[in-house]
């Protein structure tokens, strides 16, 4: 038996939610619906009292100033009623959170409590249009189940039955052994069953390793023989491209007009490289741990990170996201000894929201990705009280393939801690292998096997699940008071791979380790060892404790409400040791699970294209500014900005709006008694990727560094972060065009060393995934080549910080940089459906002198205000500048420095980069100019009182606007 | 009552709460002795909340705002410290409630706690009018009348919200009048000409703008928007456009907190 309560509003209360919902009914589904009204639902698996739900009505669930109660269904007066409940074994935090609160209450034990939620529409529709708003916007049918009841069909005394999501079922865990001596073809298919993503030649390598006869002697001394599941599943979670960035690390025959060249792994020959040759004095720990880390000032380190979470927030976006963010928290957190969490930062690639063609089998609408991810990342960061700081959004038709969700997460450590420093991780064999945080369950099963694989139709749901952000945030809250009582000697995160990549990593640093699945903390029972040892069910972390600090450590997570358990021990026997009960169930020597996985070998073929290039005639300038102030990659993101929490922890300097506008880069103060900041950019242009991928490379690295000099960062004191997302790079039968597609991957790679190197901003972390496609059928949608480029830096005192708003009328206004004929995958030919072919070209050596110089004359308050340069060039960045700070401009655009230009509209709305509109007050110019001397930079007109945007070509006004005018057209788009 | 050289204030921390490290931060600048106590601490008698002046409830998500924010916090307060929070207010001690915090206090009853009783429950904060969490600045015009010892000396501030739920609602109309004629309204949201307005001004549909409520002593305070986040100028949205001074508006709430309790208890 099984009791209810449901909650719902008194009459007269406004329901937010259900108005929110009936507005996305109409604006998204087009369907009309006149009212919707919400009820919570509260199921206990158990028979309780009329008396005992009564206490928990009033006492718990309902707000007695404006909710009612009751056990029985509260539901009147509807046309449809749908309820929505969880499928069982998925994380529902509400019904977690009910469970303990109601033991609190009844001070008795329960077995389980499940949150659901109903929806009462009023209005007149069809069964099938509450379907398409079940299925298509309150419930997603991977992860929740539904009933949907016509008023004609209610019975108010059965009321609502959705069956308990119990994970049922009484499987008894069992290992089972491969045969690995079959045919080629046979292996190959057991990787697609299984969803190893194991290549031939990678399966033949582990053939041959247990064909060893020391192999086979050591195992048949332990009583194995054939490979065990266990084994093979952490064999290919290890060796994944997700894991082991087999592309990044391949061995690539590059072609292109210049000849033929062979590289050995991108990552060692230009990423790694140039962070060496770079060698800055400040960089403490760059590619080893989960973030890089580099040093803030001498008492304090920072740390970061930047992970992906695309193919999940393809198939759940809410799930996906909280999962991301969530997810990457855990790096800075598992960096070192642990970071305490200062910032995240976010980059989401969509399709358009206003998507209105049909949508291929199994893909979401993008507006759909859009809301869910927002809201992912929205519960995920406010809930964990991380600021959210910066971020933006690129919008692509063909993010429809695969949404791409980036999310970075910053962390401060003290430099030192106990004596000892921060970033080193030291553990001894004889420690204890320790598991603190959730449970594991089914979910996230594959998921790093499945990240390296295109979304197809055999795509598992398990690798679906939610983040618990206050699971995690207790977690921790926890550790970070183990790690100053000096309770752990190493900690990590449990990410991808789960327990066998977490234990596997860190028993390196020993030289083996012996795991007890049987002690590990399972959501339900009859999960077999091998899913125990990979599922990636989320806020979990792994740390090596001594023995004689493990009983203080298990105390204290005690007394935090923290679950921690030991489940084995670090060792130095050189084995992956893995045991359930008795019974051995994986031995690997560590060599061979870290270092036997072999070398790929591809070939790229660089082959450059040529695109229709536009003939323009008489544009009308204003038009065309307004248009592209509203265009998606370039509007307001207001409505997502405001519903991040930016300023808990009460360091905020630059928010990312000022003034309504865009700020180019964030400031904080990490620590309150301080004035030093930190200053955090991204830089994103994927488009340019269409032409060229160095170029689109290089723009990206400039337009961050650009950003982070625009708020006043210090140039010298400025690390990266790459992190690409690509289309699949390998050649095959249904990937025809991956030499091309690899091709691009190189020349990004060759950009990234030749622009880091060239700026002196050396990568320390870094990520990508490969496998960003979407093939049914016969259609195949391959996201563009992407590379978000994230930077992490520091300024002295954040009051010297400039923000991009002008101030005073009379300032003058400077365009700093060169404006050159770039119109080539602008947002202006974008606009005009075209792509062209003069892509922006990056000139470090007179950008590098130009940031120097910048960031002299903001160090002595000569400036302003200072404004990027970026997607809609000029034209864009002025105006943005003006309606920020409330005031009109006047410009003359025969004064912009340009090269090779006749046309205003190219001067406008060239992309060209290491560009900035700056303001300088009229005492201070003498002082601006002074510092600038040896630059490109221009005096272009004045801020003025009225509220007027004008530009003259001469004596004649070729654009004029209101600021109010191009606000409106700035904030209109995502006004939702 | 005996006179200390510092005030001692507890800033609670534990399942979700999050800006325990900035309060404690704004306490700790203006000369109080702030200790971030874990709220099991407090529950297993680990410390004590006699030893403290004045308590602090910091805003965050505890357990993740389920079932109604701050409503579980309430209870597990409510009934593991219920008898030491009524000594606490007995003895003439401080409490402050920011965001959650004061969700939590007004679903314990400890605000407005007419009559003396501070375990009734006659207001709430529930979901925005706009159904969205939403961070914005807004204008607050403090109550001339309020005893509250929080905010005296304060005409105006601007502060941030950071809330999903945050619209204050009375249970009904002689619980309104009665808040009004006791002066327990002690910030309302205003318009940036200090008149009552619409959203985005009134952030949340507040009944009657109101931001803050206190107890008919003053000593017991909650309010919506955080003054723990503007400690500094450069906290301040526009303030590389304005001259401001270099200490940050909200950080006079707890300096009123502390010399209180510095000169009276």
């Amino acid at each position: 038996m099984t009791s209810r309560i449901e909650v719902g509003f008194k009459k007269g209360m406004k329901d937010a939610l259900g108005d929110g919902v009936k507005k996305r009914i109409v604006e998204d589904l087009h369907i009309n619906v006149d009212s919707v009204r919400t009820i919570e639902v509260y199921t206990f698996d158990a028979s309780l009292s009329e008396k005992e739900l009564n206490l928990l009505g009033e006492q718990l669930f309902a707000d007695p100033v404006i909710q009612v109660f009751s056990s029985k269904p509260l539901a009147e007066d509807f046309s449809w009623l749908i309820e929505v409940g969880f499928k069982p074994g998925v994380t529902d935090n509400v019904g977690a959170t009910s469970k303990k609160a109601s033991e609190d209450v009844l001070k008795s034990e329960l077995r389980g409590v499940y949150f659901s939620r109903q929806y009462l529409i009023n209005g007149n529709i069809t069964k099938e249009d509450a379907d398409k708003i079940a299925g298509g916007l309150l419930a997603n049918s991977l992860i929740e189940r539904w009933v949907i009841i016509n008023i004609d069909g209610w019975d108010s005394k059965k009321g609502v039955h959705l069956p308990l999501p119990v994970v049922k079922g009484k499987h008894t865990p069992s290992v089972s052994e491969l045969n690995l001596d079959v045919s080629d073809s046979r292996l190959k298919e057991m990787s697609v069953q299984r969803l190893l993503a194991l290549n031939l030649a990678e399966i033949k390598t582990i053939q041959k390793y247990y064909s060893l006869t020391g192999v086979k002697k050591e195992r048949e001394a332990i009583g194995l023989s054939l490979p065990t599941d266990v084994e093979i599943e952490v064999l290919a979670q290890t060796w994944s491209e997700h894991c082991k960035h087999k592309i990044f690390n391949s061995q690539i025959t590059y072609t292109d007009d210049k000849g033929t060249k062979t590289i050995n792994s991108l990552f060692n020959t230009f990423i790694k490289r140039a962070t060496r040759e770079i060698n800055k004095p400040w960089l403490v720990s760059v590619f080893t741990d989960n973030a890089g880390v580099i040093k803030f000032n001498d008492d304090y380190n920072l740390v970061m990170k930047v992970e992906t979470h695309n193919t999940p927030s393809a198939l759940d976006p809410y799930g996906g996201a909280i999962t991301g963010i969530v997810g990457v928290n855990r790096d800075p957190l598992g960096t070192g000894m642990g970071a305490r969490l200062i910032f995240n930062t976010d980059v989401f690639c969509f399709a358009s929201p206003f998507y209105d063609k049909e949508l291929p089998p199994r893909l979401l609408h993008p507006k759909r990705i859009f809301e869910g991810v927002r809201r992912g990342v929205e519960h995920g960061g406010n809930k964990s009280g991380i600021p959210t700081v910066n971020g933006c959004i690129v919008f692509d038709e063909r993010y429809l393939g695969k949404p791409l969700v980036y999310c970075g997460t910053g962390g401060i450590m003290p430099s030192v801690i106990n004596g000892k420093p921060s970033h080193i991780k030291e553990l001894n064999p004889g420690d204890l292998i320790v598991m603190t945080g959730g449970r594991i369950g089914k979910d996230g099963i594959h998921g790093a096997t499945f990240s390296s694989l295109e979304l197809d139709e055999n795509s598992p749901v398990t690798a679906v699940q939610i983040g618990d952000p206050i699971t995690q945030k207790k977690m921790l809250d926890f550790l970070l008071e183990a790690r100053d009582l000096g309770l752990y000697n190493a900690i990590t995160d449990d990410g991808a791979g789960g327990l066998s990549s977490s234990v596997g990593e860190m028993a390196q640093l020993s030289g083996g380790c012996l795991i007890e699945l049987e002690k590990c903390p399972l959501k339900y029972p009859g999960l077999d060892p091998w899913e125990i040892l990979v599922s990636e069910s989320q806020e979990r972390m792994t740390l090596a404790v001594s023995p004689e600090k493990i009983d203080e450590f298990l105390a204290l997570a005690k007394t935090r409400d923290v679950e921690a358990t030991v489940i084995g021990t670090f060792t130095d026997s050189g084995k992956f040791h893995v045991k359930y009960g008795e019974k051995n169930v994986a031995y690997l020597d560590m060599d061979f699970l870290h270092s036997g996985l072999p070398v790929m070998k591809l070939n790229a073929r660089w082959e450059p294209r040529k695109f229709e290039e536009p003939v323009l005639g008489i544009v009308d300038l204003t038009a065309a500014l307004k248009t592209l102030l509203s265009r998606l990659n370039i509007c307001s993101k207001e409505y997502v900005i405001r519903q991040y929490d930016h300023e808990v922890q009460a360091g905020s300097v630059i928010k990312p709006l000022t003034g309504d506008g865009p700020s180019d880069a964030t400031v904080i103060r990490p620590l309150l008694d301080s004035m030093e900041g930190v200053v955090v950019a991204n830089g994103i242009c994927p488009r340019y990727g269409d032409i060229d991928t160095y170029h689109m490379t290089a723009c990206a690295i400039d337009e961050a560094v650009r950003n982070h000099i625009c708020v006043g960062g210090s140039f010298d004191h400025l690390a990266g972060l790459d992190n690409f997302c690509w289309c699949d790079p390998v050649k095959s039968e249904k990937n025809p065009d991956g030499e091309l597609k690899l091709a691009q991957l190189v020349r990004a790679n060759k950009a990234l060393y030749d622009y880091t190197k060239a700026y002196g901003v050396p990568c320390i972390s870094g990520k990508d995934s490969m496998k960003n496609d979407y093939i049914i059928g016969r259609r195949k949608i391959s996201i563009p080549p992407t590379v978000l480029f994230s930077t992490i830096g520091k300024i002295g005192d954040v009051r010297k910080a400039v923000t991009m708003d002008v101030k005073k009328p009379d300032d003058r206004v400077y365009v700093l940089g060169t404006t050159k004929d770039e119109l080539g995958a602008s947002e202006y030919f974008a606009s005009l459906g075209f792509i062209g072919n003069d892509v922006p070209r990056v000139d470090a050596a007179s950008a590098r002198q130009l940031y120097i110089a910048l960031e002299k004359a903001i160090h002595e308050g000569a400036i302003a205000s200072c404004h990027d340069c970026s997607d809609g060039g000029l034209g864009v960045a002025l105006a943005e500048s003006a309606f920020s700070g409330d005031l009109g401009m006047t410009i003359e655009l025969t004064k912009v420095p340009v090269e090779n230009i006749r046309r205003a509209d190219t001067i406008l709305f060239s992309e060209s980069q290491s560009r900035f509109v700056v303001t300088v007050a009229p005492d201070k110019v003498r002082r601006f100019e002074e510092i600038m001397r040896g630059n490109v930079f221009a005096d272009v007109g004045a801020v003025t009182s009225r509220q007027e945007f004008t530009v003259m070509d001469g004596e004649k006004v070729v654009l004029s606007a209101g600021i109010d005018e191009l606000k409106e057209a700035w904030q209109k788009t995502l006004r939702w | 009552m005996s006179k200390t050289m510092t005030s001692k204030v507890l800033v609670l921390t534990g399942y979700g709460i999050n800006c325990d490290i900035e309060t404690q931060h704004a306490f700790k600048i203006v000369g109080a002795d702030a200790e971030r106590v874990h709220l099991t601490d407090l529950i297993s008698g680990d410390k004590k909340l006699a030893d403290f002046h004045i308590l602090a409830l910091p805003g965050g998500f505890s357990f993740g705002d389920d079932i109604a924010s701050g409503k579980v916090l309430a209870n597990m307060i409510k009934y593991n410290l219920g008898e030491d929070i009524r000594e606490f207010i007995n003895a003439g001690k401080l409490i402050i409630g920011i965001c959650n915090g004061f969700q939590a206090m007004v679903k314990m009853g400890l605000l407005p706690a007419f009559d003396g009783d501070y375990a009734t429950q006659d207001v709430t904060l529930t979901f925005n009018d706009s159904g969205r969490f939403e961070d914005r600045w807004v204008h607050l015009k403090s109550n001339k009348s309020s005893k509250c010892i929080f905010t005296k000396g304060i005409e105006n501030i601007y502060l941030p919200v950071r809330h999903g739920e945050g619209k204050f609602v009375a249970k009904n109309p002689q619980v309104l009048a009665r808040l009004k004629k006791n002066n327990h309204i002690v910030f309302q949201y205003v318009n940036n000409e200090g008149k009552f307005a619409g959203y985005p001004h009134n952030p949340n549909g507040s009944v009657e703008n109101i931001a803050a409520i206190c107890d008919v002593t003053g000593r017991v305070f909650g309010m919506m928007p955080h003054p723990e986040a503007f400690q500094h100028r450069t906290n301040h949205p526009a303030w590389t456009r304005e001259e401001l001074p270099e200490e940050g508006a909200g950080v006079a709430i707890f300096r009123n907190a502390v010399e209180y309790a510095r000169e009276r208890l």
